[in-house]
Parts: structure tokens; C-alpha cells; sequence
């Protein structure tokens, strides 16, 4: 089975997201499709999928054109797609998500539940799954529910596979088994569509690279291409890889954490007892797949969490048991891992987030009165400083791209006086021009004495920008080793194996 | 290839099912505690003495059951003392992770209400039967209206207009049933009214993407202006040709309406009684069990994910909504088929918001939604009950229950229970 | 607010490192007014309009389709089609001209003083609503939803008139004291909803429509309670009227009902527009409002705003409530002392778009709406329901403004 696009255009009123996209991808086949962030890959596969309508051009299979006014038409035509998102209802079980949109059924419409569930197990079988047909969904883990949408597409004979970002939530050894999964269903004739802007990845199994840049195909790449060449036709310009900086010059303890204990309203605990400290001037990297622990350690140091014993020391204050705002108080800057919840308003100006955590005195507030020129100056100040691209301190937050919105938020908190900067994901969904930007402000932070905690899930970020990695792995810490430890060593950690050698 | 052996298990997800968040399984023995020591307030500080005695028979029934006269006092505090015993049990099991099972707080809540009987009516006689029969009566309009608000919930549609559709279906009832000369006219012109309402609901919440909350609210406001206006414009001056409805007349079942007690209360009804209980096992076996019924779940849960398996997320939702129409109009036929002669201005009175509050209590399950509704019910009829006796608690307060179970069940309850993920959101495909 | 850049269609495509905005374009600095008129045309305030005028028009086919002479000329339209146009036009023109006879100018009245009473009258049924409406509105910005308008006003009022019968003070302290047990109990009613959201998230929806029904309980009850608020010797659930010591001072002297209620209607406007747009406080109601999580990673404590501004809003909806108690009805506490004012106080707020000054617009249209529907409802005998139904429709209406758009074919939003 073949699967061809040709010249795809897809506007969203002025935008044009993709611009006269034409690929290909044969039986047995990986295509990989690379492009950064926004650059229109999720949109061409929603086009494929069905969920948006093509404005122009044309989809084939087999060389006849196909229609779809839904994704009832690709799944009917032999497209699956393996959500970045899970599509499945959490509350719903295995085969009950499996089932959905075309669902057995008994008298009267009666679901026939065991039908799913023989599905379930047969798919599984055959690619030697282990998952039960009966579990609730949400009480898995993301690398079964991954697996669960692949089961999802398989029971609906998907012929061509569309797999969009599908490492983002993996260990590096998850990541591993999901590519021998793929080229498992290579060998058995699937057609397969990977989206990533993962180079390694990329490199790792795709047969052939179609390499996309501002809605339009720019290149295609064989695997054999190195990360440079590959990093430079995706951007559109040459990239620097690593970032500059120059060695830490660590002044004393900082940041003391202690005996560090996280449990939510159940008791579960997701930090058990961890351990570490930053020094004046120092980058401490977290790593590990996300929901580790990591987002309850930002938030435990922040107050956002409600159970959180053991001690938390800054300098002289000790942090736990304080509110939110005492913390920032303190001189905390925080930057959110999704700007969009937490990090910004974005219904609120530019100028408004710049104040959102200054809201209680000086020196934007006095006499309980937004002093509206202050805060004018200063946006207008802070919008140059940090290269915010927007047509005003009046526009709405909400209607920046990824990077701008970053930028606000990185622009907040830096302009306050820091004695810690704790930065989540800090770029994540961001363009490449911007994270460049930001990973020159962490350093900068650095450089200025102060000590940063950098949490991400992107490995490559943490070993550019961190002096120490610190790894965690269902709640505890692994290892704390220098920045130049090997990847396949940090994998393992990442994946809960201690190496020998390294203490906790 | 082995899978699991290696798949870290993120720890955020809970392992266990039986485990229960702490916080929740305390707050049974609380409130249980709570009711506990206000029974014991009341008997305490309001003693009264003498003998209560309930009736459990009418005349038709297979055989008689005699008449139960108990010592008010000591009944009433032997209840304490088991309802305290309630309590323990259930603090025991919450200080081992347990979640106290629903039978037990169904137990105490049937010890709470028989000394509270026990105590209002001590010295006088209390008929359980019409107490009961009563209830189901005064309940037919919340049951229907909370199964409607069940299924419109479920799909992703809060649906405030219950009061709304409640009302229009009884406006439709009473002037298309005295139009037609029928109350079965009367019925289908009642749920078509719903619908009607819930496709107005419909057109601003899932096409317009209006925050559905606002036109829950607007809707009601709209259907008392409509059927006042029609009311004081046309069927004031046509009252015999337009607002002159038949009635349903009482349907007693043979054999089953002569079993005692439950006979009686369950099966000597009007026929839109025995509707609502086809109703509840129809809505309640089609949600849960047929195709249908998991697809307007996704919906209600997930609506991408429906989507992108090819199920049409708004075309699900009007259609739900539609059904939901349907089911609560009948209870709208309620009022002007069965409780009064004719149609009046705002004659609902607001009970749209009590099965609202039914829906909720229930945990937008349709079987819970109906025990809350039926628990409203009693809670009205026991006040009109007690008021013929020269009840001690002022009928106000009695009046005020279920409004007050409702808050507080909200706040501690039912707090930690949880909507359709997607209750309330509109669906936006791009 | 929780799409994601990889969901979000609209920067999906975007040139990486530029704003939504297509960076080649000049950045736009229109003139003020060309803004205003662009706002009129394509914005809010012209969706507005012509919301009120296809409220208005729906309305007129209700009083059309129910009116008996229209009915009867219909009847032979093919025979006398004047006939039927003419009975349109009468009836339409008579219920209007009613309606703006009792709203804004009776011109069949000699006098000045005389003819202008209507407008007096929507003043005074303005305030409350007012009130009330910025209670809503403000517990809107802060994402909470007020429905308990109906019990907070009655609470308050109860307590003000609780105030006006029991204690016996000069005027100068009085008034002001039962004024302030009014809002207190308005806020303390509201205040429960927003202690209950704050502690245990319970929806504020569901506990101040249930509250609603506690309030007015417990108000009956203590109506029909010798001792607490019940007239000596009545049977009857009502308590004495309001003494001289406490009733709002007239406004236009003894001629008109106008009162001081009003004033105190224009002074909360200029307070809360203060509050929302300028004090710090207000910040952080609308940054809880619009995105609570947001808020609360930048310290903002949620719960505490939460219970804040139903504080506030409660008192705002209790000085509606005070409104009437002291100055409209001041014959004495009952359980209809609200007048409906709690529910369309939510219109009110909506009309208006929670914006202090647009409520201030929308309560005076509103009490125009009412004063107007009464006299409607005494010359040409058309029911004053008719007024709940079209105020209900221009609401749905306005919150749905690309079907309204669409109806008018007007081109679409600017920023949308």
C-alpha cells in the first residue's frame, strides 16, 4: 500500500501552516517527517488524519485519490495514527478504548465486550504486549498506554501508521523497544510515518527523511546525514549545538535540600527522601522521563504543594511550609513547565504578566494602586531587553507564539532580584531562535551567582546547559554525576539503574 | 520482546484501587458523627415523651401488617446508640484505608430517619404508607429531570434548563392535553417541549460554543417569561378550551399492588410512575451497556478521542441532549397530568434546580440520581406529613433539607467525586 | 487556555521566531478613533445593539401572534390585507409607545414634572439592579458564578429591616447601620460560597443556587416567628414597615418614589470600576479569574480571592437587596423583597459584559425595560412577563456573537 500526498495546503485564516506539501511513504517503509516546533508536521498529519480539511491538494492510496471528511475515512482506508496526546478516555478500560467507534455489539445494540477483549489479546500476542484488556486505562503507565493506542490502531487493520512526537514521553531504553515495535510493523508491510524533531531518533530508524520548515518541505535527507547537516536544513540556517559557557566557578552551598518528602492527598509518596544541594553559581540538571517526581520537586520548592516534608533551605530561610508568595519573597524565580497553565494569563497583557507576581507592593503597587506608569516604562524596557517579538505591552499574552509567551515569562522572572532560579522545561514547544535566547539567560543567571535548577526531559539540554545532572527515578534520586557522564550511563540512571561507581 | 519487565511505573498513579485518599475515606465517619450528635442533640434537649405509633397497612393488601407503636424515648435513644455504632464502624474502617461501603450509610441513614419519625411523632401516628407513596409522587418530576440532566451531563452537557424543561412540559401538558382531549397528547406534547427547550439549549451551548452554565440560567429565565406571558395572554381567557387538561388516574397493578407495604407505596401509581421506572432501567442499561451509551460517555470524557476514531462529537451531543429533552418534559407532564387541575405561573418552583442537585448528589450516575431524587421527595412529603401531625421542627426547615444535604454533600461528600472529564466544555474542531 | 502548540492551529504554521502577526506587516498603531469605530462596527458594542433590537423584534411577534385583533384581521387578510397591516401597526405602536410612557416620557400627562416621572421611575429600578448586577459581574472577573443573587438580596434585607424595627436610633445613625447589616449579611451569604470553593472546591454554581432556597427558608421562617422578625400580633409572614428613621432619603422630593438608593447604585459603580481596573486587589481577581493556576504559581492565594470577592459581591448584592427593603417596598420584610432582582442581576452583568460601566448601561436599560413593562401591562394589558422574555433573549443573543453576526451578515470580530 502507497501513500502519497500531493501539494497539501492548509490555511488557518492568514497563516498558511502547510504550503504545497507533497510526500510519499511505500509499504514497509519509515518515512521520517523532521521539523521543529510549529512547524506544521502535527497540522499535515491532522490533514492525513481527516481532523482538518486540506484547502488544496490531494491525497492517494494505492494511486487513487482519497477523500476523508473525518477520521472515520482514514481508519476506514487503512490509516492509524498514534497520538502525541493519547487519544484514549482514561476512565474507559483497555478494551473498551480499543472498541470505541466500532464497537461489536449483541442484541440491542449491547456492547460485546468480550470480542474486545479477544482482540486485545490477540494484537497483543502477536507483538508481545502485555497488557490487560480489562485495566482502566489512566491507572497505566504512559509507555502501555502508548502501547494501547498502537493496539487501537492495529485492531482497525491500519495499513499506513502515523506515529506523531511518539518518544516525548519515553525512557531512552522505552524509546528502544518502541523501534523495534516499528520495525516489527515494517516487516509485516506497515507504511510508517514518524514525526519527530529528535535528530538521533530520526537517524536511528527512518529509511528515508522528509525534513519540513515553516509549513513547506525543504529537504529530503537520507540517514546517513550528520546531526549538523540535518540541524541546518531544519532551521533554515547553521546551528550551534552546544551551548557556550564558560566553566562554573561554584561558590558555597546555596541551596540545601534535605530528607525531601512529596506525597499527594492519597499518601502516595512521589519524592521519597531525596537529597541535594547548588552552589552560587552552579546548574544542577534534573533529568529523568517526565513523572518522575520532577514536577513535585519544582512545586514542593515553590509551595504548590500540599504535603511536603524534610527541609528546603535558601540561604538562610528555610522554604518548606512557606505560601507561594513567601517563596518568590525570597527571591525565587520560577519558571513554569507549562507556560500556558502556569505561567502566564492569557487574557492579560504583556505588561499585566510582567507584574502577575509583583502584585502585592512595591514596586508596581502602592496604596493598593496599580501604578499604571511604572508598569508601562518597565514592560516597554523589559519587551527590548528580551527581545519579545509582539506588537505592543498591550498585546494579549495569549496571542504570542510559543517562544514569545517563553520569553515574557523568562523576562519576569529574571528582572526580579534571584537567589534561586528553578526553570521547568524551559524550553519546551519553543522555536530554535528562542532557545538559544533562553539557554543565554540560564547561563547569564549563572554567571551572575546564581544558583539554577534546571528540571527537563530533554536530555541534550540538560548535558548542554547543567554543571551536575541529578537523575531521578520514581521519586528518588539515582546519581548525582558530572555533566561529561557518558548518555548510555545517564540512560540506565534514567531508566532506575544505578551505575557502579557513583553514590546517591 | 518482554515489555513490562523494564517499563518504569510512574509513581503519580495510584498502584492499588483499594486505596482510598485518606482525606475521603475520613470524611464518612465525620459526617456520620455529625448526624450522629445532632439526633442526640434534638432527643436530648427536646425530649417528648409518650408512644409513637406507625401504619403499615391499607385495607387491600393480601394480609395486614399490625400497627407498630413504639416507647418514643427509649426507641429513639436505643437509635443512638446504633447509629453511634454506625459511626464506629465506619471511623474503624477509614483508619484502615477503607472507603465505607454505600449499604452502611444506606443503614444509617434509615436508623437516622425512623428515630427522627420516632422523635417528631411521638404521641401521634404516622402513616408509612402514605408517607412513602407520597414521596415516589412528589419524586416523579425530580427523578425524570435529574435522568435527563444524567444523560445531558454525561455527554458533555451541563444542563441547568432542567427547570426550564420541567416547567415548558408542564405548560405543553396542560394545554395540548386539554386540546387534544387527552393526557397522553398532553405527555408526548410535555417531552416534546423538553427537547424543544434542551434544542435551544443545544443550539447556543454546542454550536455557539456559549459558556453552557449562562444559558442553563438565561433558558429558565426565558421559559418563566414565555409560559407566564402565554399564561396571563391566552389561557387565562380561554381556561376551559385551553388549560382544562384530563388526568392520568391511578393505575393500581393487580397482584403486585397487593403486596403490603410495597404495594401500596410502588405499585398503585399513576402510569408516568411506572414510566419513570422503565425510564431509570432504560437510561441506566443504555448508558452502561450498549454501544450508544459508551460512545456518549467518550464523548462526554474525551471528546478528541472520540473524534478521532470517527465518532461525530457535536451530532452525539445534540442527540443525547435531545433524549435528555425528552425524558425531562415528561416529568414536566407531572404537574398538570397528575398533581393539579391546570397549568400556573412558575407552578415547578424551582424543582428543576433540586433534581440539578439530585444529579450531582447522585454522582451523574442515573441509579444515584434517583435515590437522591426519591431522597428529595421524602424529604418534602415527610414535611407535609409532619405538618398535619403538629410537627416540633418548623416546616421551613424541613423544607430547606434537601437544599442543605445538597451543599453540604457538595462541599464534603461528593467533593472529591468527579464530573465527565469534559462536562461543560464545548468541542471546537479547529 | 490548555491548547498546546502542537493543537493550537493558529501559530502552528507562524514563522518561528515572530509574533502571530505576519512580522513584514507594519505594526499597527491606529488612531483612537479609528479604533472606536472599528469597536462600533465590528466589536461589542454594535453585537450589543443589535441584540437588544432582535430581543425587541421577537418580542413584538409574541404580542403579534397573541393579540386578538391581529388574530381576527388575519382571518381575511386575502380579502382586507389594510385591515390586518393596520391592527400590526396599533398593536405594536400602542405596547411601545406604552412601554416608553412608563419608561422615559409619558407625553399624555400635563406638566413637566409630571411627564417626566417615568424616567424617575427607571431610575429607581435601575439601582438594584445595578447592584446587583456588579455583584455578579465582579464575582464573574474572578471566575466565580453568582447565582445567589435571590438569597443574599432577602438575607440582607432581612437583616436590614431586622435592623429598621428593633433598634431605635437617630437617623444619621440608623440608616447608615442597617444599610451596613444589610451588605454584611449579603456578604456573609455569598461568603459561604466562596468558603466552601475555597476549602473543598464545591462549585459555587450549585451552592448559591441551593443557598438560594436556605436563604429564602430560613427568611420565611423567621417571618413567621413572633419574636424575630414577624409584625406583633400578625399572622401573616411579614414584619413591620421600615420607621421613618431608616428609609433612603427621596431624591426629587415627596412627587417622586426616586431615592437615595440610586445614588448609592452610581457610587459603587465608580468603586468597583476603581477596584477592577486599578487597584491591585482587582489584579488579582481578574489573573484568579482568568487563569487560576497561573495565579497561583505567581502567589496569588486563590482560595483567599475566591472568598474575597464573594465577600464583596455578596455586599453588593445585599445593598440591592437593602435597596429595596429601605427605599422601594419599605412596607416591610417579605419573602418576595427580591422582586426577581437576584436572577436578573445575572442578565444585567452579562448585558453589560462584567464591565462596571457597561452594567451601569445595561441596569438603567433594564429599568427602563421593567417601569415600562408595568406600564404596558396597565394600558394595553400585555402580560409584564413579556419583559422577562425579551430581557432573556437579548442575553442569549449577546453571548452568542457570531450568530448574531451571521444573522445581520456583519463582517466578523477583528481580533478573532
Amino acid at each position: 500500500m502507497t501513500l502519497e500526498l500531493r501539494g497539501i495546503t492548509k490555511r488557518f485564516g492568514p497563516l498558511v501552516a502547510n504550503d504545497r506539501i507533497s510526500l510519499t511513504v511505500g509499504e514497509g517503509e519509515i518515512l521520517a517527517l523532521l521539523g521543529e516546533n510549529g512547524a506544521g508536521k502535527s497540522t499535515l498529519m491532522n490533514v492525513l488524519y481527516g481532523l482538518y480539511q486540506a484547502d488544496e491538494g490531494e491525497i492517494f492510496l494505492d494511486g487513487a485519490p482519497l477523500r476523508l471528511s473525518g477520521p472515520g475515512d482514514a481508519m476506514a482506508a487503512g490509516i492509524g495514527m498514534v497520538h502525541q496526546h493519547f487519544m484514549l478516555v482514561p476512565v474507559f478500560t483497555v478494551a473498551e478504548n480499543v472498541m470505541l467507534g466500532h464497537e461489536a455489539t449483541g442484541f440491542a445494540g449491547t456492547l460485546d465486550l468480550d470480542a474486545a477483549r479477544q482482540r486485545v489479546r490477540e494484537i497483543s500476542q502477536r507483538f508481545g504486549f502485555d497488557v490487560d484488556p480489562d485495566a482502566l486505562v489512566e491507572s497505566l503507565p504512559v509507555g502501555v498506554q502508548q502501547r494501547v493506542e498502537i493496539i487501537k490502531a492495529l485492531s482497525r487493520d491500519a495499513r499506513v501508521l502515523v506515529f506523531d512526537e511518539p518518544t516525548a514521553v519515553l525512557t531512552p531504553q522505552e524509546t528502544d523497544e518502541l523501534m523495534g515495535i516499528m520495525r516489527q510493523l515494517r516487516a509485516s508491510g506497515t507504511a510508517i510515518v514518524f514525526i519527530s524533531h529528535k535528530l538521533r531518533e530520526v537517524r536511528a530508524i527512518a529509511d528515508r527523511i522528509t525534513v519540513i520548515r515553516r509549513g513547506a518541505v525543504v529537504g529530503e535527507a537520507s540517514p546517513t546525514a550528520t546531526n549538523a547537516e540535518l540541524a541546518a536544513l531544519m532551521v533554515g540556517r547553521p546551528v550551534e549545538l552546544t551551548v557556550h559557557k564558560e566553566p562554573a566557578q561554584p561558590g558555597p552551598d546555596m541551596f540545601v535540600v534535605r530528607d525531601l518528602r512529596v506525597t499527594d492527598d492519597a499518601g502516595h509518596a512521589h519524592l521519597d527522601g531525596i537529597s541535594f544541594t547548588i552552589a552560587r553559581g552552579e546548574v544542577l540538571g534534573v533529568a529523568g522521563v517526565q513523572g518522575n517526581g520532577q514536577t513535585e520537586l519544582t512545586e514542593a520548592i515553590m509551595g504548590l504543594q500540599a504535603h511536603v516534608h524534610g527541609s528546603i533551605r535558601l540561604a538562610d530561610h528555610e522554604l518548606v511550609g512557606r505560601s507561594v508568595r513567601k517563596v518568590l519573597d525570597a527571591g525565587v524565580g520560577f519558571i513554569p513547565e507549562d507556560r500556558q497553565v502556569d505561567g502566564l494569563v492569557g487574557e492579560f497583557t504583556i505588561a499585566e504578566n510582567l507584574m502577575l507576581n509583583r502584585s502585592h507592593g512595591k514596586p508596581f503597587v502602592s496604596a493598593g494602586t496599580i501604578r499604571s506608569g511604572y508598569l508601562e516604562d518597565f514592560a516597554q524596557r523589559t519587551l527590548e531587553e528580551y527581545d519579545v517579538r509582539a506588537s505592543g505591552i498591550q498585546a494579549k499574552a495569549g496571542q504570542l507564539s510559543g517562544g514569545n509567551q517563553q520569553k515574557v515569562v523568562v523576562a519576569r522572572e529574571l528582572s526580579r532580584d534571584l537567589n534561586l532560579l528553578v526553570a521547568a522545561q524551559p524550553t519546551r514547544g519553543v522555536d530554535v531562535g528562542s532557545i538559544e535566547f533562553i539557554h543565554k539567560q540560564v547561563v547569564a543567571t549563572r554567571d551572575a551567582g546564581v544558583p539554577v535548577l534546571l528540571v527537563s526531559t530533554e536530555l541534550d539540554e540538560i548535558v548542554a546547559l547543567s554543571d551536575r545532572i541529578m537523575v531521578l527515578y520514581r521519586g528518588q534520586v539515582v546519581g548525582i554525576v558530572p555533566a561529561d557522564t557518558p548518555r548510555e550511563t545517564l540512560g540506565l540512571m534514567m531508566a532506575g539503574e544505578r551505575p557502579e561507581g557513583t553514590a546517591a | 520482546m518482554t515489555t513490562t519487565a523494564k517499563v518504569p511505573v510512574p509513581i503519580d498513579k495510584s498502584a492499588e484501587p483499594v486505596a482510598v485518599p485518606r482525606r475521603a475515606a475520613l470524611k464518612a465517619p465525620i459526617m456520620l458523627g455529625v448526624v450522629t450528635l445532632l439526633v442526640a442533640l434534638l432527643v436530648g434537649l427536646g425530649a417528648r415523651a409518650g408512644d409513637t405509633t406507625f401504619q403499615l397497612a391499607t385495607d387491600t393488601d393480601f394480609f395486614d401488617l399490625p400497627e407498630i407503636t413504639l416507647p418514643s424515648t427509649a426507641t429513639v435513644w436505643t437509635l443512638v446508640v446504633l447509629l453511634a455504632a454506625c459511626t464506629a464502624a465506619s471511623a474503624l474502617l477509614a483508619s484502615r484505608g477503607r472507603r465505607t461501603p454505600l449499604w452502611l450509610v444506606g443503614l444509617f441513614a434509615l436508623l437516622a430517619m425512623t428515630a427522627f419519625l420516632t422523635w417528631a411523632a411521638a404521641d401521634e401516628s404516622l402513616t408509612v404508607i402514605g408517607l412513602l407513596g407520597g414521596s415516589i409522587t412528589l419524586a416523579v418530576p425530580l427523578v425524570f429531570g435529574a435522568l435527563g440532566g444524567v444523560l445531558g451531563e454525561r455527554a458533555g452537557v451541563v444542563n441547568i434548563a432542567i427547570d426550564g424543561q420541567l416547567l415548558f412540559g408542564a405548560f405543553a401538558a396542560a394545554m395540548v392535553g386539554t386540546l387534544v382531549g387527552s393526557p397522553w397528547g398532553g405527555l408526548v406534547a410535555a417531552m416534546l417541549a423538553g427537547a424543544l427547550v434542551a434544542l435551544v439549549l443545544g443550539f447556543f451551548a454546542i454550536t455557539y460554543f456559549v459558556d453552557q452554565v449562562i444559558v442553563g440560567v438565561v433558558l429558565n429565565v426565558l421559559v418563566i417569561g414565555l409560559t407566564s406571558f402565554l399564561f396571563g395572554q391566552v389561557l387565562t381567557e380561554n381556561p376551559d378550551t385551553l388549560n382544562a387538561p384530563e388526568h392520568f388516574s391511578r393505575l393500581p397493578i393487580p397482584v403486585l399492588g397487593q403486596i403490603p407495604v410495597i404495594g401500596p407505596v410502588l405499585f398503585r401509581q399513576t402510569i408516568l410512575v411506572y414510566l419513570m421506572y422503565v425510564a431509570v432501567a432504560v437510561v441506566a442499561w443504555a448508558l452502561y451497556r450498549t454501544k450508544w451509551g459508551l460512545r456518549v460517555r467518550a464523548v462526554g470524557e474525551h471528546p478528541k478521542a472520540a473524534d478521532t476514531v470517527g465518532i461525530k462529537v457535536n451530532r452525539t451531543r445534540y442527540t443525547t441532549l435531545l433524549i435528555a429533552g425528552l425524558v425531562a418534559g415528561a416529568g414536566g407532564a407531572t404537574y398538570t397530568l397528575v398533581s393539579v387541575p391546570q397549568f400556573g405561573e412558575e407552578m415547578t418552583d424551582g424543582a428543576g434546580y433540586i433534581a440539578l442537585a439530585a444529579v450531582i448528589f447522585g454522582r451523574w450516575d442515573p441509579i444515584r440520581a434517583t435515590l437522591a431524587a426519591l431522597l428529595f421527595g421524602f424529604a418534602s412529603n415527610l414535611q407535609l406529613a409532619l405538618s398535619v401531625i403538629g410537627s416540633p421542627v418548623p416546616s421551613q426547615f424541613m423544607l430547606m433539607l434537601p437544599y442543605v444535604v445538597t451543599i453540604i454533600a457538595v462541599a464534603g461528600l461528593v467533593g472529591a467525586s468527579r464530573a465527565p472529564a469534559a462536562d461543560g466544555v464545548p468541542y471546537r474542531k479547529e | 487556555m490548555s491548547t498546546n502548540d502542537e493543537t493550537q492551529p493558529a501559530p502552528a504554521g507562524a514563522p518561528a521566531a515572530g509574533a502571530v502577526k505576519d512580522p513584514k506587516e507594519p505594526p499597527q498603531q491606529p488612531g483612537r478613533f479609528d479604533g472606536v469605530l472599528r469597536e462600533i462596527v465590528a466589536g461589542n458594542a454594535m453585537v450589543a445593539v443589535l441584540s437588544v433590537f432582535l430581543a425587541v423584534v421577537v418580542g413584538s411577534l409574541m404580542i403579534l401572534l397573541t393579540d386578538e385583533n391581529v388574530r381576527d384581521t388575519a382571518g381575511y387578510i386575502g380579502a382586507r390585507p389594510t385591515d390586518f397591516f393596520s391592527a400590526v401597526w396599533t398593536s405594536i405602536s400602542d405596547a411601545y409607545s406604552a412601554l416608553f410612557r412608563g419608561a422615559v416620557y409619558n407625553t399624555n400627562l400635563e406638566g413637566f414634572q409630571g411627564r417626566i416621572r417615568p424616567l424617575t421611575e427607571t431610575l429607581k429600578f435601575a439601582g438594584p439592579l445595578i447592584l446587583a448586577g456588579l455583584g455578579v459581574g465582579l464575582a464573574f472577573r474572578a471566575g466565580m458564578f453568582n447565582i445567589g443573587g435571590r438569597g443574599q438580596m432577602l438575607l440582607a434585607g432581612a437583616a436590614a429591616g431586622w435592623v429598621g424595627v428593633s433598634v431605635d436610633l437617630p437617623t444619621v445613625l440608623h440608616l447608615p447601620l442597617a444599610v451596613l447589616a444589610g451588605a454584611l449579611a449579603g456578604a456573609l451569604w455569598a461568603g459561604i460560597a466562596g468558603f466552601l470553593k475555597a476549602q473543598s472546591g464545591a462549585h459555587e454554581v450549585i451552592v448559591t443556587i441551593m443557598l438560594n432556597y436556605v436563604g429564602y427558608y430560613l427568611v420565611f421562617y423567621a417571618l413567621s416567628k413572633q419574636g424575630l422578625l414577624q409584625a406583633p400580633g400578625s399572622l401573616n409572614p411579614k414584619s413591620q414597615p421600615m420607621p421613618e428613621s431608616v428609609v433612603l432619603p427621596k431624591l426629587l422630593g415627596d412627587r417622586f418614589n426616586l431615592h437615595a438608593g440610586f445614588l448609592i447604585a452610581l457610587v459603587a459603580v465608580a468603586v468597583v470600576w476603581w477596584l477592577l481596573n486599578k487597584s491591585a486587589l482587582g489584579f488579582r481577581f481578574r489573573a484568579v479569574g482568568e487563569n487560576p493556576d497561573a495565579a497561583r504559581a505567581a502567589g496569588i492565594n486563590v482560595g483567599r480571592t475566591y472568598l474575597v470577592v464573594m465577600l464583596i459581591a455578596g455586599g453588593l448584592v445585599g445593598l440591592a437587596g437593602v435597596n429595596q427593603i429601605l427605599g422601594t417596598t419599605t412596607s416591610g420584610v417579605t419573602v418576595d423583597l427580591d422582586a426577581g432582582i437576584g436572577f436578573d442581576a445575572i442578565t444585567v452583568a452579562l448585558l453589560g459584559r462584567s464591565r462596571p460601566l457597561g452594567i451601569l448601561a445595561a441596569g438603567l436599560l433594564f429599568g427602563g425595560l421593567k417601569a415600562g413593562g408595568f406600564s404596558m401591562a396597565a394600558a394595553e394589558g400585555i402580560p409584564v412577563e413579556i419583559v422577562l422574555v425579551i430581557q432573556s433573549l437579548i442575553v442569549l443573543f449577546i453571548a452568542a456573537p457570531p450568530l448574531v453576526r451571521a444573522i445581520f451578515r456583519l463582517p466578523k470580530e477583528a481580533t478573532a
